[in-house]
């Protein structure tokens, strides 16, 4: 604190509650909606603070799903989600990671040539070349599966910089010392650098497990067998089924559901999260 | 770059790259090629014939007056998201510099709207403003507004902005709140003992000095605008009314998988192709940059 200032401190919270409250009020909204049933959730206005059928809703969503009778249960969905953001995180750390060592411990043909290759990933978006990409999958069969879905999103540029970035930091003397020791690279990989670049993998697997449970325009290419539906995509039908009937209560519930695993990771891993935020992107 | 002491070559490397290498290869150089290649290409309507063409899918798309106004929008989308998420996490984050106590609990109150998917922020503010039943819709009704975005194009362009703005002040927040914490206090407290208030030193001593930070938000938002908004804008308006909201990704998708006009896309994704490469140096160079400061 430079000087004290009551009046300005008094604005500054009172400008903080304010941002907090705009922030805030559409997942508020969200959540006072799945709280009301669907009588209530036809009567103009909508209501501001939240019912009693929390739980109902809940029950109706995960079980028989919005939409109909052949509807996906939203259970089913956020297991596809979860299997989908598992593997893209946990797929993209290894391989960056075994990548970033060759990269960085071994002198071999082709060393510099395979960094720009993987560099060069970190310039085309999915979203910049999803046609090709699609008929690329789909002529390897591997349209409605989980791989399908998540090994296009696996390579990754910036995590394997990441990895490049921590393993230059760490001292020569450890390579030299395990060496004395007689450890191999192998060795070396799994009893040293790896716990050494343990807090960035977590890091790394807050940011990459959000990336991978809110991908959308991949798996809505990907998957026409409602079976491996994602809950993110799940939305958008919701979203089309509510222009003939708006069943609103079930939508926002469904994005409550959505919208509760990537939260609760972010809210859980705090600081985990903001490290990875601030030191992957630079 | 390679650390001083290494290991000699083997089949070991080769094998640690293999996995991300043949990724990278099956999954982006062999698209990005065909991309490029069937950008060259017309098909006719039934694909019976292709026809290798030049240029002439890129002269299309440059007379085409739908395309131009494609990227004029995109220009005002991503120029508006990038602005007003950046203001309004500016104003946050200096406030909370000022404050003592809470900011812990600020910061968690802030971040989470980075956790929803673009989509779900798409199905939210959709709901908000839903002509018949949404509640600013009807807020706006009883002061004599009549708010429809299914009809409205500049209310829906307003909509989708608003949308995309809100996911991304966390991110922008926590940079903000970063770059103004590494300022030296000393500096701030002479300018306070030359008397200086709380507004002459932000704007004599704060924002000069995370101008860095702030370049580099504002090419991070311009690109989230252009690559990672296509959830909110598929969820809120499809592009429409009458393509109001179509940006250059919504076009890609649209003229190749629902207008099934393969070379137009593709040339379409080429030209992003290399928008996203002009971002990207630009990026590098202001790195650079930074490293200075």
């Amino acid at each position: 604190m430079i000087e004290n200032r009551p009046l300005v401190t008094a604005l500054a919270y009172l400008t903080l509650i304010l941002g907090v409250g705009i922030v805030a009020f559409p997942i508020w909204i969200t959540f006072v909606a799945a709280t009301h049933d669907a009588v209530r959730m036809t009567q103009v206005p909508l209501p501001l603070w939240p019912g009693d059928q929390f739980f109902a809703n809940l029950k109706t969503v995960l079980f028989e799903g919005v939409g109909g009778r052949n509807a996906t249960p939203v259970w089913l969905m956020m297991t596809n989600s979860l299997i989908m953001a598992m593997m893209i995180a946990v797929g993209k750390i290894v391989i960056s990671l075994m990548s970033a060592f060759a990269i960085v411990y071994f002198r071999f043909p082709f060393r510099m040539g395979f960094f720009w290759m993987i560099f060069i990933t970190l310039m085309l978006p999915v979203e910049v070349r999803i046609l090709p990409t699609f008929e690329v999958v789909s002529n390897l069969n591997m349209l409605n599966s989980y791989w399908g879905m998540t090994v296009p999103l696996i390579a990754s540029a910036t995590a394997t910089f990441m990895f490049r970035q921590v393993f230059l930091t760490i001292p020569d003397e450890m390579l030299e010392a395990a060496r004395v020791d007689g450890a191999g690279p192998m060795r070396f990989f799994w009893d040293i650098l790896i716990p050494l670049s343990r807090t960035n993998i977590a890091a790394l697997f807050v940011i990459l497990f959000i990336y991978g449970w809110n991908q959308y325009l991949w798996p809505l290419l990907i998957t026409t067998d409602s079976g491996y539906f994602t809950v993110v995509m799940g939305m958008k039908q919701m979203l089309d089924s509510a222009e003939q009937a708006p069943e609103w209560h079930l939508i926002m519930m469904t994005a409550l559901m959505a919208m509760l695993p990537p939260i609760i990771v972010v809210l859980s891993m705090q600081k985990m999260f903001v490290k990875g935020l601030t030191e992957t992107e630079k | 770059m390679l650390k001083r002491v290494h290991f000699g070559p083997s089949l070991l490397p080769f094998l640690l790259v293999a996995p991300q290498i043949a990724v990278t290869l099956v999954f982006f150089m062999w698209p990005a090629g065909q991309a490029l290649y069937q950008s060259f290409l017309i098909q006719d309507a039934f694909g019976f014939s292709t026809e290798f063409v030049w240029f002439e899918n890129f002269q299309i798309l440059f007379e085409d007056q739908y395309y131009l106004a494609s990227f004029q929008r995109t220009a005002i989308f991503s120029l508006s998201v990038a602005v007003m998420a950046m203001g309004f996490a500016l104003v946050l984050a200096a406030m909370v510099d000022r404050i003592v106590k809470g900011v812990m609990a600020f910061q968690t109150l802030l971040i989470w709207p980075y956790a929803v998917a673009p989509v779900v922020a798409g199905a939210l503010w959709v709901f908000m403003f839903d002509p018949t039943l949404g509640i600013f819709a009807y807020a706006l009704n009883t002061i004599g507004y009549d708010w429809n975005h299914k009809l409205n194009g500049n209310e829906a362009m307003l909509l989708v902005v608003l949308a995309a703005t809100w996911k991304q002040i966390a991110y922008n927040f926590l940079f903000f709140v970063a770059a103004i914490q590494s300022i030296p206090k000393s500096l701030i407290e002479a300018a306070a003992i030359d008397g200086a208030g709380p507004m002459r030193r932000f704007w004599t001593i704060i924002f000069p000095l995370i101008t860095p930070t702030s370049f580099f938000l504002l090419v991070v938002n311009i690109v989230y605008a252009f690559f990672d908004t296509f959830g909110i804008i598929h969820a809120i308006t499809q592009g429409g009314p009458a393509k109001a909201t179509e940006i250059l990704v919504y076009k890609v998708y649209n003229d190749g998988f629902i207008g099934l006009d393969l070379g137009g896309s593709a040339a379409q994704s080429v030209i992003l192709m290399a928008i996203v490469i002009v971002i990207t140096v630009i990026q590098f160079r202001f790195i650079e940059r930074k490293v200075e400061y």
